[in-house]
């Protein structure tokens, strides 16, 4: 083993592996950002469990959910952590339009979660089940709606990326912001698990 | 000397890793598409559950949280690609282990406190 590793090290230029590390460091940074978001997101889903109960005699997750359409917004979201997948392949192999493209689908995915997401609160608000109903309301408001204003975060920066890579290309640069915000897509999918599971599905039992 | 020698070992180590974890930290197609696969069983299983209530309530609920930690699960292998062999995998995934220490503390242990007071006010 050790062998090995030293004679790889040897053949590698050393410059290459310090821009390797460099990568490596960024992206683990970002990865630590996430975990600290994670501790954010948990203190709203403890809110929303201890408060989801407390609906001031208005409305329950029972009246106002509705799990077709909660499922086509999860199939929205899925299909998209595969998209970006893809154009994380391509990326890797320097495949600029194929990243382009996928990069584009992932984005279409995206703003289809959020446009529904958005009908729904809308919805919601216009049949006076706003968030100042009931302390049920506002915890489910925070809740989704924090998740959401992620979401609209990844494609405002999904935007910025796609000028960025039409611009200057898939440098060393680009593909390590690139993974920063994939790590950031696929924790909001994981983060949506815990929102249907939690507050749609168990809420509409 | 040998602590020259431990500290080469740990220099080339951790190059060799960095090379090698380039290689498997964004994973290849057929990984995505496992991961997608497993995802989508485990998306409409839940939603099924719920949706025809064949089950008890208590029989659901434990199926459907069940299910969502399955996926949260096959995220993490296959889409963020977390592991233990790879030097960047083990930092990030000990690091994710701690952050679910603490989201297990801080949901778990409020909504025991609130519930344990709340049964005590009969509410």
């Amino acid at each position: 083993m050790s062998t090995i590793a030293t004679s790889s090290a040897a053949s590698m230029p050393q410059a290459h592996a310090h821009e390797e590390h460099h990568e490596n460091n960024t992206v683990f940074g970002f990865w630590l950002y996430l975990m600290t978001d994670c501790l954010l997101f948990a203190s709203f889903f403890a809110t929303y469990a201890v408060l989801f109960m407390n609906t001031a005699g208005g409305v329950s997750g029972k009246d106002i959910f509705e799990l077709n359409f909660v499922a086509v917004e999860t199939a929205a979201l899925l299909l998209s952590s595969i998209t970006f997948g893809f154009a994380m392949i391509c990326a890797h192999r320097q495949n600029k339009s194929g990243a382009l493209a996928w990069l584009a689908v992932t984005w279409a995915l995206g703003a289809c979660f959020i446009g529904m997401e958005v009908y729904e609160f809308h919805h919601l608000i216009e049949h006076g089940n706003g968030p100042q109903q009931s302390a049920f309301l506002t915890a489910f408001f925070s809740l989704v709606g924090l998740h959401g204003l992620h979401v609209t975060a990844g494609l405002i920066w999904m935007t910025i990326m796609f000028i960025e890579i039409t611009r200057r290309g898939l440098g060393e640069q680009t593909v390590t912001r690139l993974s920063c915000l994939s790590l950031f897509w696929h924790f909001l999918d994981i983060v949506w698990i815990c929102v249907f599971t939690v507050v749609y599905l168990m809420g509409a039992m | 000397m040998a602590l020259h020698d431990a500290k080469l070992t740990l220099n080339s180590n951790s190059h060799a890793s960095s090379e090698h974890s380039s290689d498997t930290s964004h994973g290849d197609v057929k990984s995505y598409v496992i991961g997608f696969i497993l995802s989508v069983v485990l998306t409409v299983i839940p939603f099924t559950l719920v949706m025809n209530g064949d089950f008890s309530k208590v029989t659901t609920i434990w199926s459907v949280v069940t299910l969502g930690l399955v996926q949260i699960w096959v995220h993490l292998k296959y889409f963020l690609h977390l592991n233990f062999v790879t030097e960047e995998g083990r930092a990030n995934t000990f690091s994710f282990l701690f952050s679910a220490l603490i989201i297990f503390m801080v949901v778990g242990l409020s909504v025991w406190i609130i519930y344990e007071s709340n049964a005590m006010m009969m509410y």
